[in-house]
C-alpha cells in the first residue's frame, strides 16, 4: 500500500508522508505536532489519545494512519473556535476537572462524542461513556460533573 | 566532548538481590536524604542581564545572611547570590512579576498554590504572575517535590519574598515622594497615596533599577485570617493551556532534527548482556547505535524505525539466578529481615508488662502487595548536547537530582548540565529518579543530534520502581473496658513513614525492619503511611470488636490528640456513624495524621455475597492540615488520594515471575476507573491558627482501612492483604 500522503484534521489539509500501519498518534505528534493527543498506553485502553474521526470517537493510538486517510479527524486543537472554547473545555475549567490534566483532552474529546450522540446523558451515563479513560489522579467525580455542566449548557 | 566511559545510574545497575547494608543511593525510599552540595550558577550581575531591570528579591535562611552581614561570606554588595538562596521573585519594568522555585508541577496544583502566595503578600494580580518552576539554571536548587513540602515551605517563602518585595516597593515610593511610608498603601499592583491620591505602578517604580534584597526568611506575614487571596479556591492558573491541548508536556518537547531513541531492555531483572549483533545495514542505515556496557540503544528519525531497528537485535542475555514470584513474597520479606532497629524504632514502657495487665490479647499479621505508580504520562526526555553541555528536558519530581545522575554519568561538571521540567504528567512519588534523561543524552551524545524516549507503557511498569511490598505484625493487649494496655507493631520493608501510633498506649514497642527485597522500590505517594495505618486502624477494629465496644468510641476512649479527635468527630456526623445498615451493606472507618495532615476516611461498602463483588459506595473524608490555602483544590486532591487509594485497597497488585512483570499493562494492571469512583464527600476543617501543611499525600492513608473494616462490618470476613479483592470477596 503506497504511504499516506494527505490528513484532513480540524478542517485543515496536512501534508504527511507516513506508512499507513503507522499509527494515527505518532502521525499527529511527531510529523505535524499536534501534541494535544497523548501516549498513555499504547494499547487503547487509556483513552489519552481520543480523536473524533467522522464524529466518533477514536483510540489514535492503535488507530492506523492509512484507515484514517480521507476521512475528518477532530483533535483537542480543533474545538476551541475563534477563541471561544467549547463548552466541555468551559465545563472542566469550571469544575477544576483535572489535576495533571495528561488524561483532559482525551477526556474532553470522548466526551464530545457522548454529548452528541446523547446530548443530555444522567450522571451514570456519562460514567459508564468515559469507562475507558483512565485519570490517574483521580478526578473522574469532577469530569462527570464538567460533563453534565456542559450537557446542560449546549442545551440552553 | 569527553572520552571517559560512560557510567550508568546506580539506580539501574541495582541487584536482583540487594544487600541492604550496600551503598546504594536510594533517596525515594525514605525521601529525605542529605542535598547534594549546592551550585548556583548564576551571578548577580548575570541576572539583571537576563531579566532586565527591575527589583530581585530573595529569600535566604537566616545563618546565612547574618554570615554575609558579618563579612564571613560573600557580602550583599557583591557580584554573587549567596548559596543559601531557596526563592526569589523578581519585578520587571515591564510589569511582569516572575518567581523562580526549584519546585515542580505534576498536577498537585503548585504553580496555583504558589502564585497565590506571591499574589497575597505582594498585592499584586495572581494573573500576571509568571513562575519559573525546577529549571536547574534559573531556579534555586531545591532537594524535590516530594514529602507534602511545597506547602509548608515554599509557600511560606515565597509569601516571606513578596512581602519583602512589597515593603521595598513601599519605601521606594516614600522616598520618591518624600513622604512616610505609613502613609502609602500597596494594592493591586500600585502603591497609592491617599491623601495626594497620587499612584503608581510597581513597574513604573522599578524602571531602569538594578535593585536586589536580600531577606531572611522569618519575615512577619498576614494572618490566615486575613488572607483575601490565598484561602480561596483559585481555579488552576494556566488551565486553558490544558484543556486545549497547548500545553507542553516533556513527551511533547521537540527540537530542530530531533531523532527518537529506543533502548534494548534486559528479558528479565538483572540479566546481564552477553553479545549483541546489531542488525544488517538495510536496517540500520539512518540509525545511530551504541552499545555500552549492558546499554544497548537506537536513535532514529522516527518512534517506528527506532522499533524497528531494535526489533531485529539478535541479543544474548544471561539471567540472574534465584528470581522469585509475588506468590512467595511475603515469606521472602519475613525472612530476609537484615536487621532488628531501624527508623521509627520506639519503645515506651514495656509491652510485656502491659499485655499481662490486658484482659484481651490480640495478635495479626497485616501484608500490602508492591504496586505501580503508573503516571498517565510515563517516563520521557528530550536530550541535546552542545560541546560538553548538556540539556534535558525531562518529568522529573527531582530536577537537581537528575542532574547530578546526568553530570555524574557523562563525568561532566553540574554546572554542564541543565534540566528543565515542564509541568507534567503526574509522578506519585514515582518520578524522583532520571533514567530516561540519561538514556535519551547517552543516545543524544552518539548521535549528534538531540534525541528524545518516551518510555512505553510496559517499560513505565517494569522499568520504573515500586511501592514497597511488606509485612506488619502487630500485637496488643487491651482491658474489658477498652484501654489498649500494650502494642507492639513491626513493619518489614515496606518503611517507616507513619510507623507510630498516635492513640495513647504506656506500653509500645514500634519498629521498621529493612530486609532484602526483590524489585526496585522506591517512594510513592504517603509512602509506607498507607501500609502502616492500613494495619494500625484495621487492627483497632478488630481489638474494639474483641472488647465489643463501637469503633468510634474505642478510638475515642485512646485518642487525646485533639486536631484527631476533631477530624474523627467532623466525618463521623458527615457519615452519620451509628446509623443502621441495609442488607450487603457495611460502615468502616480509619484515619490517622502525617506529615501535618489529619485525616478520617469513612467508608460504606455493599458486598454481594453470591457473586463476591465489593463495591465501595459512599466515602466521606474530614480533613485538616492548618489553615487551608485553596480549598476547592484541597478537595481535588482529598478525592484523587481517595480514587487513587482505593485502586491499592481492592486491585493493584504487581505480579512478577522469574524477573518478568507478568502484567505490564492497563489492560492487565487495574487502575480505579469511572465505575469504581464511590460517591465522595469532603468535610474540610480550616485551622486558621496553625501554619498549612501539605495535602497531597496524606488523604490517603485513612480509604483501605475503612474499606476493609466496612467488608467485615458487612460480611464477617476480615481481610487483611493489600489489595483485599482482587478477584472478588475471597470464598471462605
Amino acid at each position: 500500500m503506497a504511504n499516506i500522503t494527505q490528513l484532513h484534521i480540524n478542517g485543515t489539509a496536512y501534508s504527511i508522508n507516513a506508512d499507513p500501519q503507522t499509527s494515527l498518534l505518532s502521525v499527529l505528534r511527531d510529523q505535524l505536532d499536534l501534541t494535544g493527543s497523548k501516549y498513555g498506553c499504547g494499547e487503547g485502553q487509556c483513552g489519552a489519545c481520543t480523536v473524533l474521526i467522522d464524529g466518533n470517537p477514536r483510540r489514535s493510538c492503535i488507530t492506523p494512519v492509512g484507515t484514517a486517510a480521507m476521512k475528518q479527524i477532530t483533535t483537542i486543537e480543533g474545538l476551541e473556535t475563534n477563541g471561544q472554547l467549547h463548552p466541555l473545555q468551559e465545563a472542566f475549567l469550571r469544575e477544576g476537572a483535572m489535576q495533571c490534566a495528561y488524561c483532559t483532552s482525551g477526556m474532553i474529546m470522548t466526551a464530545v462524542a457522548l454529548l452528541n450522540s446523547n446530548p443530555h446523558p444522567n450522571a451514570q451515563q456519562v460514567s459508564q461513556y468515559m469507562e475507558g479513560n483512565i485519570c490517574r489522579c483521580g478526578t473522574q467525580p469532577r469530569i462527570v460533573a464538567a460533563v453534565l455542566r456542559a450537557s446542560k449548557e449546549v442545551a440552553q | 566532548m569527553s572520552d571517559k566511559s560512560f557510567v550508568r545510574d546506580p539506580l539501574l545497575l541495582a541487584p536482583v538481590m540487594r544487600d541492604p547494608a550496600a551503598p546504594l543511593i536510594e533517596p525515594e525510599r525514605y525521601e529525605f536524604h542529605a542535598s547534594s552540595a549546592y551550585h548556583f550558577a548564576l551571578q548577580r550581575r548575570d541576572f539583571f542581564k537576563f531579566l532586565g531591570a527591575g527589583l530581585l528579591v530573595a529569600c535566604v535562611a537566616k545563618e546565612a545572611l547574618a554570615f554575609q552581614e558579618s563579612g564571613g561570606g560573600r557580602r550583599q554588595g557583591s557580584q554573587s547570590l549567596p548559596r543559601e538562596i531557596s526563592a526569589w521573585l523578581h519585578i520587571g519594568d515591564n510589569g511582569v512579576v516572575t518567581v523562580y522555585t526549584g519546585k515542580v508541577e505534576v498536577g498537585q496544583n503548585i504553580r496555583t498554590s504558589l502564585s497565590q502566595a506571591v499574589a497575597e503578600e505582594l498585592h499584586f494580580p495572581i494573573g500576571k504572575i509568571e513562575m519559573v518552576m525546577g529549571d536547574t539554571k534559573l531556579t534555586p536548587y531545591d532537594m524535590g517535590t516530594f514529602g507534602s513540602r511545597t506547602t509548608p515551605t515554599m509557600n511560606l517563602q515565597l509569601r516571606q519574598v513578596a512581602a519583602a518585595a512589597r515593603d521595598a516597593l513601599v519605601d521606594m515610593a516614600a522616598r520618591q515622594w518624600k513622604v512616610d511610608r505609613s502613609a502609602l498603601a500597596a494594592v493591586d499592583g500600585k502603591i497609592t497615596d491617599a491623601s495626594t491620591k497620587r499612584t503608581v505602578e510597581y513597574a513604573a517604580l522599578v524602571k531602569g533599577q538594578q535593585l536586589t534584597q536580600l531577606i531572611p526568611t522569618e519575615d512577619p506575614l498576614a494572618p490566615a485570617t486575613e488572607w483575601k487571596i490565598e484561602g480561596q479556591p483559585i481555579a488552576k492558573v494556566d488551565g486553558r493551556d490544558f484543556v486545549t491541548g497547548k500545553h507542553k508536556y516533556p513527551s511533547d518537547q521537540r527540537l530542530p532534527g530531533m531523532l527518537h531513541g529506543k533502548i534494548l531492555r534486559p528479558p528479565s531483572f538483572g540479566a546481564t548482556l552477553v553479545s549483541v549483533n546489531p542488525p544488517d545495514a538495510t536496517v540500520m542505515s539512518d540509525v545511530t547505535f551504541v552499545h555500552d556496557g549492558d546499554f544497548v540503544g537506537v536513535a532514529a528519525a522516527s518512534q517506528e524505525l527506532a522499533t524497528r531497528a531494535l526489533k531485529s537485535f539478535q541479543a544474548e542475555w544471561k539471567p540472574a539466578a534465584d528470581q522469585m514470584s509475588n506468590k512467595n513474597i511475603f515469606d521472602y520479606l519475613k525472612t530476609h529481615a537484615a536487621n532488628d532497629k531501624g527508623e521509627g524504632a520506639q519503645e515506651v514502657g514495656s509491652v510485656e508488662q502491659g499485655l499481662k495487665s490486658a484482659d484481651h490479647r490480640l495478635k495479626q499479621t497485616y501484608m500490602v502487595a508492591y504496586i505501580a505508580h503508573a503516571p498517565l504520562e510515563p517516563r520521557t526526555a528530550l536530550a541535546q548536547w552542545s560541546g560538553d553541555n548538556l540539556t534535558v528536558w525531562t518529568g522529573t519530581q527531582r530536577p537537581f537530582g537528575v542532574r547530578s545522575e546526568l553530570a555524574t554519568a557523562f563525568h561532566i561538571p553540574e554546572e554542564n548540565v541543565r534540566v528543565l521540567m515542564p509541568d507534567t504528567g503526574a509522578g506519585y512519588g514515582g518520578k524522583h529518579s532520571g533514567e530516561a534523561a540519561i538514556e535519551a543524552a547517552r543516545l543524544a551524545r552518539a548521535a549528534n543530534r538531540p534525541v528524545k524516549i518516551v518510555w512505553t507503557r510496559e517499560e513505565e511498569f517494569t522499568w520504573a520502581y515500586f511501592r514497597p511490598a511488606g509485612v506488619i505484625d502487630v500485637t496488643a493487649g487491651v482491658r474489658d473496658d477498652g484501654t489498649i494496655t500494650a502494642w507492639e507493631f513491626h513493619n518489614y520493608n515496606s518503611g517507616g513513614s507513619g510507623i507510630r501510633t498516635f492513640y495513647d498506649i504506656p506500653n509500645q514497642r514500634i519498629q521498621f525492619h529493612e530486609t532484602k527485597y526483590p524489585l526496585r522500590q522506591g517512594s510513592y505517594r504517603a509512602l509506607a503511611a498507607t501500609a502502616n495505618h492500613f494495619a494500625r486502624e484495621s487492627f483497632m477494629d478488630e481489638l474494639a470488636r474483641e472488647v465489643s465496644m463501637d469503633p468510634l468510641a474505642f478510638r475515642m476512649k485512646n485518642l487525646k490528640n485533639e486536631r484527631l479527635r476533631a477530624v474523627f468527630e467532623a466525618g463521623a456526623k458527615k457519615f452519620d456513624w451509628g446509623r443502621k445498615k441495609t442488607a450487603g451493606r457495611g460502615f468502616g472507618m480509619g484515619g490517622g495524621f502525617e506529615k501535618g495532615g489529619n485525616v478520617a476516611t469513612f467508608a460504606e461498602v455493599n458486598v454481594d455475597k453470591a457473586s463476591g463483588d465489593v463495591r465501595v459506595v459512599h466515602v466521606v473524608t474530614a480533613f485538616e492540615c492548618g489553615a487551608i490555602v485553596n480549598p476547592d483544590n484541597l478537595v481535588n486532591q482529598l478525592e484523587g488520594a481517595n480514587i487513587m487509594g482505593l485502586g491499592g485497597a481492592l486491585f493493584e497488585a504487581i505480579e512478577f515471575e522469574n524477573g518478568k512483570i507478568l502484567n505490564s499493562r492497563f489492560s492487565k494492571y487495574r487502575v480505579p476507573r469511572f465505575s469504581d469512583v464511590p460517591a465522595l464527600e469532603t468535610v474540610l476543617v480550616n485551622r486558621t491558627d496553625i501554619p498549612s501543611a501539605g495535602a497531597g499525600e496524606s488523604p490517603l492513608m485513612g480509604i483501605a482501612p475503612a474499606i476493609g473494616n466496612a467488608i467485615f462490618d458487612a460480611t464477617g470476613v476480615r481481610l487483611r492483604s493489600l489489595p483485599m479483592v482482587p478477584n472478588g470477596l475471597p470464598k471462605a
